[in-house]
């Protein structure tokens, strides 16, 4: 009895160990990381179904109305959709270095990959805000002044540019959600929170960046791509 | 944790990979712009799905670590997908048969 008492009084010593060591519910550095990830991939799949609701009225409504989401689907930039995806991509690479540096504990290269995922990250939203300048300027919001020059069926237009925005905002919102926990990580980083053998938010934020990478992946052709050319609609 | 045999030991993949997979995802999303203009009839919106399932997998796979993931992990990402496979697809078997019959008020 003594023994154990004097177990519990040692491991009570230890039972609230710093920022970034090992916490006493876990046995290795490796198996915190373990469930930490666990945790984070069941979050995204939170997010893969909030998302997925919208892709789902995506289908709907472009299987009900497919000439006005074919010719809506013309006013988007094609070049800019583009061009943007590829800034996207940029920043994945840089977010995937910032986890790569981390876990060679390489602190400069670490601050200096996500200063650059900011960076890029800022880029991608600036050229959206541009599109969406565009379409303020063009009446292309849902709403009482809105038109949609030279479109078929352009009564059912609206819809596409209701999930054009639902879709890119909560998309976009995403990225400024993401923009505060880069700053954050930044400056933990620079001021040495983290080490080659601890830098879990780093890979979890990187998850998370990644995922609305991956997100993007999918709104680029559903939005700017598959009506382009021809009539559209599922055969 | 089952199926994780090493201890403390984390997998560092190594830096030609991500650069390989980022030129191909560049690559993928201007050959997608491209074909988009090209008029392929209904197939224009599978091969511009099929790019887009191919680069998310990508990312998934090797950004996101999961190509190394415990067994556990890759479970999760596949029930989630799982999940999200069975919304898409029994909705839309809904959608897309509902003409098939003439019935009124369908």
């Amino acid at each position: 009895m003594a023994s154990e008492s004097a177990a519990v009084a040692s491991h009570n010593a230890h039972a609230h160990p710093g920022y970034g060591e090992v916490r006493h519910h876990f046995e290795s550095y490796e198996q915190q990381k373990d469930a930490s990830t666990i945790g984070m991939w069941v979050f995204l799949l939170t997010e893969i179904m909030f998302f997925g609701g919208m892709f789902m009225a995506y289908f709907v409504y472009r299987q009900w109305y497919p000439t006005a989401f074919a010719s809506a689907s013309l006013k988007t930039n094609l070049w800019l959709g583009a061009f943007n995806t590829t800034v996207l991509i940029c920043s994945s690479l840089t977010m995937a270095m910032a986890v790569h540096s981390a876990s060679l504990g390489k602190r400069l290269l670490l601050v200096g990959f996500l200063i650059a995922t900011l960076v890029l990250g800022g880029a991608f939203l600036g050229v959206k805000a541009y599109e969406y300048h565009d379409k303020w300027e063009h009446h292309e919001i849902p709403g009482e002044h809105f038109e949609c020059e030279g479109c078929a069926d352009a009564g059912h237009t609206p819809l596409f540019f209701a999930l054009y925005f639902g879709m890119t905002g909560l998309h976009a919102s995403h990225m400024i959600i993401g923009f505060g926990i880069l700053v954050v990580l930044i400056w933990q980083a620079y001021k040495g929170k983290f080490s080659a053998k601890w830098y879990t938010p780093i890979e979890l934020f990187g998850l998370y960046w990644h995922f609305v990478d991956v997100v993007w992946i999918f709104l680029f052709p559903l939005l700017y791509l598959i009506d382009r050319s021809g009539q559209g609609g599922l055969h | 944790m089952a199926g994780n045999s090493k201890h403390d030991e984390h997998h560092i993949v190594p830096v030609s990979v991500y650069l390989a997979v980022f030129f191909t995802l560049i690559a993928l999303t201007w050959v997608t712009a491209w074909i988009s203009t090209v008029d392929l009839g209904p197939l224009n919106i599978y091969v511009a799905l099929s790019i887009a399932i191919f680069k998310a997998s990508l990312v998934v796979l090797f950004f996101m670590h999961i190509k190394y993931g415990t067994r556990l992990t890759k479970m999760i990402v596949g029930a989630g997908l799982f999940w999200l496979a069975l919304l898409l697809f029994i909705v839309m078997i809904d959608i897309g048969t509902r003409n098939w019959i003439g019935v009124p008020g369908r």
